[in-house]
């Protein structure tokens, strides 16, 4: 963990420090529709994980052939094609699993995880180290998957991995139905993000990095955003009245990736 | 027409997309602090719903089915709607400027919004007609729109309530997000009762 330069602190740093999911806000609408089950929520993230491993060696590779102005598109098609391949592959040895996520596998093309880390890792490092940065990210997205995963199946339907809870079942508690709902989603997934932002307070002594969200994430500012805002005449009005300006500091494509070594550097001072 | 009725509410109130579809979430979130945004995001999101269904669906039933490539409709759906996107920025921009300062900053965010390409893939597995998908698309938008001014009324009374310190900020926001798909469960059994 102290240098940060190692492979193992880009493999780390995706399951609690940076997790996609709960500290970065990438990601959310498959985290919350498919994690009725924790097999569900498991499958998914072993998904999306494949799928973000592949993206990033492939990005990385191209990323001197690919042009600046037109990468975002190629990015997406690289990734969605990657997408259809992992659908095909889900199609044939574990059909259940796609019959239960259904929507869900094609969605992965437009999960900001992928096209985040596309833009903020990939594009500006090497393959081997592009890989493990996508192993940690999909690690720590399939872990908050499987731990919301689990709490709704075990509160909602009084199973885990499909095995019944005898002493949910069988101890006068009776399963919740709400959990298995949308509104259970909603509420565990805060309950999720509110833990984790203590846990990282306290192992990290800092604040949590500020939310992304995928309105916001690096993919969509570098190459619309700005160009969008820089084009708009002042008596539009567009830009300055907006939340979705870009911050001075993510104009530049590559600089996320210095901001979040900035704050490395400081959270070891503070130890 | 009661078939175009039913598909509307069903989309609207029952299946809507941001509280029972769980799509479009992150916009949702993102962008509900204010009603301008919330405005914004939401109009661009129907116009944009409206005219990629106008694109993609004929495109996978008149040429992508009948040769059997109907497993590329991830790829292409996606190039369409970055297209339409890049396409109709231009001509909002010089046609139409007073739509372009509602919605034109929105534009861009849409293409890897997954509310677009979630209801355009709806659409093909639904096997809707033509039509059916077009007044889906619409449904779709006006849920989301439904969704984000409700949200948005419910976050700025949030704004001076007393919440605890470890809920702050993103926790107390879903477990609002939470109350109100819980008040969208009310409206099961609404089509029944409408059209028997």
């Amino acid at each position: 963990m102290k240098n940060k330069n190692s492979l193992l602190y880009e493999f780390l740093k995706g399951i609690i420090k940076e997790n996609p999911l709960l500290i970065l806000m990438l990601g959310t609408c498959p985290a919350l529709a498919v994690t009725t089950s924790a097999w569900n929520g498991v499958g998914m993230g072993i998904a999306a994980t494949a799928v973000l491993i592949m993206s990033n060696v492939v990005i990385s590779l191209l990323r001197k052939i690919i042009p600046d102005k037109v990468r975002i598109p190629a990015f997406i098609t690289i990734i969605a094609s990657l997408v259809t391949v992992l659908q095909f592959l889900m199609q044939a040895y574990v059909p259940a699993l796609n019959a239960s996520l259904g929507i869900f596998i094609p969605l992965i093309t437009v999960n900001c995880i992928i096209l985040g880390r596309a833009e903020a890792f990939a594009n500006s490092n090497s393959v081997i180290r592009s890989a493990i940065d996508g192993l940690g990210m999909g690690v720590g997205f399939t872990l908050a998957l499987f731990f919301i995963g689990s709490i709704r199946e075990i509160l909602g339907f009084g199973t885990f991995f499909g095995i019944k809870m005898p002493w949910i079942t069988d101890g006068g508690l009776q399963p919740m139905m709400i959990f298995g709902l949308p509104a259970g989603g909603f509420a565990v997934f805060g309950i999720m993000v509110a833990i984790t932002q203590k846990l990282n307070k306290r192992f990290y002594a800092r604040q949590p990095q500020a939310v992304m969200g995928c309105a916001e994430c690096p993919g969509c500012i570098n190459a619309q955003t700005a160009a969008v805002a820089s084009q708009v005449p002042e008596n539009l009005g567009g830009p300055k009245t907006t939340k979705v300006v870009v911050p001075e500091t993510l104009k530049e494509p590559g600089v996320l990736a210095d901001h979040k070594d900035a704050n490395k550097e400081e959270s070891e001072e503070t130890k | 027409m009661k078939e175009m009725l039913i598909i509307l509410f069903s989309v609207v109130l029952i299946d809507n997309l941001v509280l029972s579809r769980f799509l479009g979430v992150c916009s949702f979130i993102g962008l509900t602090k204010d009603l301008k945004n919330a405005m914004g995001m939401s109009v661009a999101v129907i116009f944009v719903m409206m005219v990629a269904t106008g694109i993609t669906y004929p495109i996978y039933w008149s040429i992508l089915e009948p040769i059997n490539l109907g497993y590329l409709q991830t790829v292409i759906f996606i190039l369409v709607i970055a297209a339409v996107v890049q396409v109709l920025e231009a001509i909002i921009r010089k046609a139409f400027p007073p739509l372009y300062k509602a919605m034109g900053i929105f534009l861009p965010l849409i293409t890897t919004n997954c509310a677009i390409l979630g209801v355009m893939l709806i659409n093909i597995q639904e096997i809707y007609n033509f039509g059916s998908a077009m007044m889906s698309s619409f449904g779709a938008g006006i849920g989301y729109m439904l969704a984000m001014f409700l949200f948005t009324g419910v976050r700025s009374k949030m704004e001076n309530a007393d919440i605890p310190e470890f809920m702050k900020g993103l926790p107390i926001t879903l477990m609002a997000a939470a109350i109100v798909s819980v008040s969208f469960m009310g409206f099961k059994g609404v089509i029944e009762n409408l059209f028997g």
